[in-house]
């Protein structure tokens, strides 16, 4: 009994003692990620091109954040991965983020999807756009974000909530682009319309589908798993906003953290991640749309054509994020 | 109070001197000691308030403070109603009666404690939604008009906490009821009261400080739920301090508005105080020969196996059907590094239990042998972890420790030189200090039940005979709360279990667990693939219920 006990003691604490990864050896890099799919080959290609191990801990952006704050100077976090170009912004500002100056970086992440101060930069690109039921909408039908205010989708709109940090980016990038009132306006104008609330992109493409309501706005790569399943599926993809500011995009990207033990490895990390190499990974796994022009994106998203994208830079999504919400809350959009 | 030497009896001598180690006053520094410590992160959310967000609270103000409130109030009441009649009446069936089925039921009932809220939400949406295969065949049926009433409302949110939370109103319930002796139904019966008028009349009041304590923690949890209010867009209080901390990126504001639950969660254990009433029920002996069920015949019986029926099956066997569905159509376990997960998840389960019962067994001690106001206004206090959202306990966890650990590691280094990585920070400690913080509560109100019941004179009977504090605990009160501890030990078990946002969090580098498994999956939408770490979490939540089965089924030592 006393022998059981001793063992038992011996190992919780053995297991109490943080496995912190060791900061000695410098060929390691180690993530903090919010993203956590389709991105494994492209760590593992860059283990065995440079021989640099790649440590990922998972986690939600707004809890990576905090504990990269409470670590402080003492972090083991290299690098912090994370997808809304919003996350990216208010991790700058929280001075969570270094500056790096790479010519590489700079030329392979167009400039409109990277930090102007060089703290973060976009790997891919995520177009949230209009998604239609091809059986009861013709895309003659559709034309801006704005015009699903038209009393014409009235009970045939699906949104996710305002919580949602790709809808709250929208709007920031509206109010970047027409100001607070008009953004304001535009939003009354989906409320007027009774939009049914689903928390999901998967789950409003299927409820199109189904014929719960007609028109939606998602991110484009859900409606691409879902045909990749099923090529039958009879939801197809808009590009909003064609003749006037392009379709929104966002991003997910990642920086080097401001108290990096294996900064130079960091920096190797993500020129790498935004080569046309890498990014073709990304593409081909996750149907996202490469940052990085010289890379291709996936066949199956190829068949959706070239598209205009909103050339206003992603940091906006961050600067009018807390306006965006507070405009939703008092135009009624829950 | 030193033991007369006289009653030496067969108490061997060495427990003689364990006598004086009932000082009063120790225990109640202890007490105090173990309250202070854990009630650090509610004092790093009320700190909060120095700072008020003046903006960010006229905003609210004038936009949705109200319908917030009111939704969370709204919530409260729905909840606390709905597991209060379903675990209350499910107890009282499987203990007062004998009907087909029975036998399975008083176990199976237990069983959708294992499965998460956040999980039954997903699985009832993936069913009963428009594109769901029920309401796809009803239209089929019956024509394209035909709708189900809308499940993301208020009452279906209420609906989905009910049938995950009324276990614990019935594992409380159904402990009282059983430990309640036949002799005290049998005398209102023999004056003249029908088995109704009884149950209403002697066996419900004698069992209320379990109802309360069971209903309490139901409400408690939906106040902390996130998950669920989340994916059926119902605004709560909660739900709004996400809003602020990741969409605004306030954190102080957000914490302020977490502030707001503590004080739901003051209230709601003053109301219970106030329910529980001074009425002190003890047990008249050790365990009656128990209530003699009465056995239901034709549609009574038919009625009875009905009910449990339908709760179980709504509540477990739907969404586990549902699960196993997705499940066959996902199999990525491959990938997952499965078994390290479910080894990860039960070893910081079974920590997480024995130490909160312990702790939680300590501070009800205390305020048993020393009721000052003090010792019980601090046991209130370490408990009310459970209605902060597991985010919020978790930073304020992370906060105060990131401190120590800076300070600790600078000391370090100044002692002994070179450079040293944080210890604490990121530790399993850190993790297990929020697990307990957050889970507490539920020892406590279960140990504090069922200690309440054994009668004081029997302490001073043990005392008198020479038992020390310790030999009392062991000898006397342990074997009489079996039950209770054996209910709390799994009830923290399992939480531990479903826990998910504390665990994000605070878990160390390269340690997940089955939890972090369902959330990478449910956060990039794809709930299909989430479903077999989540049939995970339930097929293990079963190993603690078949335990207690397996061990309220042998004779009593």
């Amino acid at each position: 009994m006393r022998r059981i006990r001793a063992v038992v003691l011996t190992l919780t604490g053995l297991w109490l003692t943080p496995a912190l990864p060791g900061g000695a050896e410098p060929a390691e890099v180690v993530v903090y990620s919010a993203r956590h799919y389709g991105q494994e080959t492209a760590f593992a290609a860059f283990t065995k091109k440079t021989g640099v191990q790649v440590k990922i801990f998972n986690g939600n952006t707004g809890e990576l954040f905090e504990r990269l704050k409470a670590e402080g100077d003492r972090t083991p976090a290299d690098v912090l991965l994370t997808v809304d170009a919003g996350n990216l912004w208010n991790a700058a500002r929280a001075g969570l983020l270094s500056r790096v100056d790479s010519p590489e970086l700079q030329a392979n992440v167009p400039a409109h999807l990277r930090d102007p101060e060089g703290r973060w930069f976009g790997l891919t690109v995520r177009a949230r756009s209009i998604v239609y039921n091809t059986r009861k909408v013709r895309p003659a039908e559709l034309s801006t974000y704005e015009a699903l205010g038209d009393p014409r989708w009235k009970g045939r709109l699906c949104l996710r909530t305002s919580s949602y940090i790709y809808n709250q980016s929208l709007l920031a990038t509206m109010i970047k682009r027409h100001g607070e009132a008009k953004t304001e306006e535009t939003v009354r104008g989906w409320v007027a319309n009774q939009p049914a609330l689903i928390n999901g992109d998967t789950q409003i493409l299927e409820s199109i589908a189904a014929g719960q309501c007609d028109v939606g706005l998602v991110n484009h790569y859900y409606l691409a798993r879902l045909l990749a399943k099923d090529p039958a599926f009879p939801v197809a993809i808009f590009w909003a906003n064609q003749q006037t500011t392009g379709t929104h995009v966002n991003v997910s990207g990642a920086g080097v953290t401001a108290h990096a033990r294996h900064r130079a490895p960091a920096i190797k990390f993500l020129e790498f991640l935004s080569s046309a190499e890498a990014q073709q990974m990304f593409a081909d796994l996750a149907y996202e749309y490469p940052a990085n022009p010289q890379a291709a994106v996936s066949p199956l998203v190829a068949r959706w054509g070239r598209f205009k994208q909103d050339d206003v830079n992603v940091a906006s999504a961050g600067e009018f994020q807390a306006a965006a919400i507070k405009l939703a809350d008092r135009a009624g959009y829950r | 109070m030193p033991a007369p030497d006289a009653a030496v009896g067969r108490v061997p001598a060495a427990r003689l001197t364990t006598a004086g180690r009932g000082r009063p006053w120790l225990w109640t520094l202890l007490a105090a000691g173990i309250a202070a410590i854990l009630a650090v992160p509610i004092v790093a959310v009320l700190s909060s308030l120095a700072d008020p967000r003046l903006e960010v609270w006229a905003h609210l103000w004038r936009t949705q403070l109200g319908e917030l409130i009111g939704n969370t109030l709204l919530l409260l009441v729905g909840v606390g109603a709905g597991t209060m009649i379903v675990g209350t009446v499910l107890a009282w069936l499987v203990v007062g009666f004998r009907f087909p089925g029975r036998a399975v039921f008083e176990w199976a009932l237990m069983l959708p404690l294992a499965v998460p809220a956040y999980v039954i939400g997903f699985a009832f949406l993936g069913l009963f939604d428009y594109a769901g295969p029920v309401q796809t065949a009803l239209r089929h049926w019956l024509g394209e008009d035909v709708r189900l009433p809308e499940l993301r409302s208020y009452r279906g949110v209420v609906l989905m906490m009910t049938l995950v939370f009324y276990p614990y109103v019935y594992l409380l319930a159904r402990a009282a009821f059983r430990d309640q002796g036949a002799a005290t139904l049998e005398t209102a019966r023999s004056l003249g009261r029908t088995r109704l008028r009884a149950f209403l009349e002697v066996a419900l009041p004698m069992a209320r400080p379990s109802l309360v304590a069971g209903v309490s923690l139901a409400m408690m949890e939906a106040l902390a739920d996130f998950g669920t209010v989340a994916t059926f867009g119902y605004r709560t209080l909660t739900e709004a301090i996400y809003r602020v901390w990741l969409g605004m990126f306030d954190r102080a504001a957000a914490t302020q508005l977490a502030s707001l639950l503590l004080l739901f969660a003051f209230l709601l254990l003053g109301l219970e105080r106030a329910l529980r009433g001074r009425a002190r029920f003890v047990q008249s002996h050790r365990r009656g020969p128990g209530v003699a069920p009465v056995a239901l015949h034709g549609w009574r019986a038919l009625g009875a196996t009905a009910a449990c029926s339908v709760v179980l099956g709504l509540a477990f066997a739907l969404p586990v059907g549902q699960l196993l569905v997705w499940a066959r159509g996902a199999l990525d376990t491959g990938r997952l590094g499965f078994l390290s997960l479910l080894a990860n998840t039960l070893f910081l389960a079974g920590i997480t239990a024995v130490t909160t019962c312990v702790l939680a067994l300590a501070l009800g001690y205390a305020a048993r042998l020393h009721p000052s106001p003090g010792v019980r206004v601090a046991t209130q206090f370490a408990s009310m972890g459970y209605a902060l959202p597991g985010s919020v306990i978790a930073v304020g966890v992370l906060s105060p420790v990131a401190v120590v650990d800076h300070a600790l590691v600078r000391g370090l280094e100044w002692a002994l030189g070179g450079t040293i990585g944080l210890m604490l920070t990121g530790s399993a400690a850190a993790l297990l200090f929020a697990y307990v913080v957050r889970f507490l509560a539920v020892s406590f109100q279960t140990l504090d039940a069922s200690l309440g019941k054994i009668p004081p004179s029997l302490d001073d009977a043990a005392r008198s005979l020479g038992a020390g504090v310790g030999g009392t605990l062991r000898r006397i009160h342990l074997p009489l709360m079996r039950g209770g501890l054996l209910t709390a030990l799994i009830l923290v078990f399992v939480e531990t279990m479903k826990e998910m946002p504390a665990t994000l969090l605070l878990r160390p580098f390269g340690l997940n667990t089955l939890a972090v498994g369902v959330w990478e999956r449910t956060s990039e939408s794809l709930w299909a693939e989430a479903a077999v770490p989540a049939l995970a979490i339930v097929a293990a939540g079963l190993l603690p219920v078949f335990l207690a089965i397996r061990f309220s089924a042998t004779p009593r030592a």
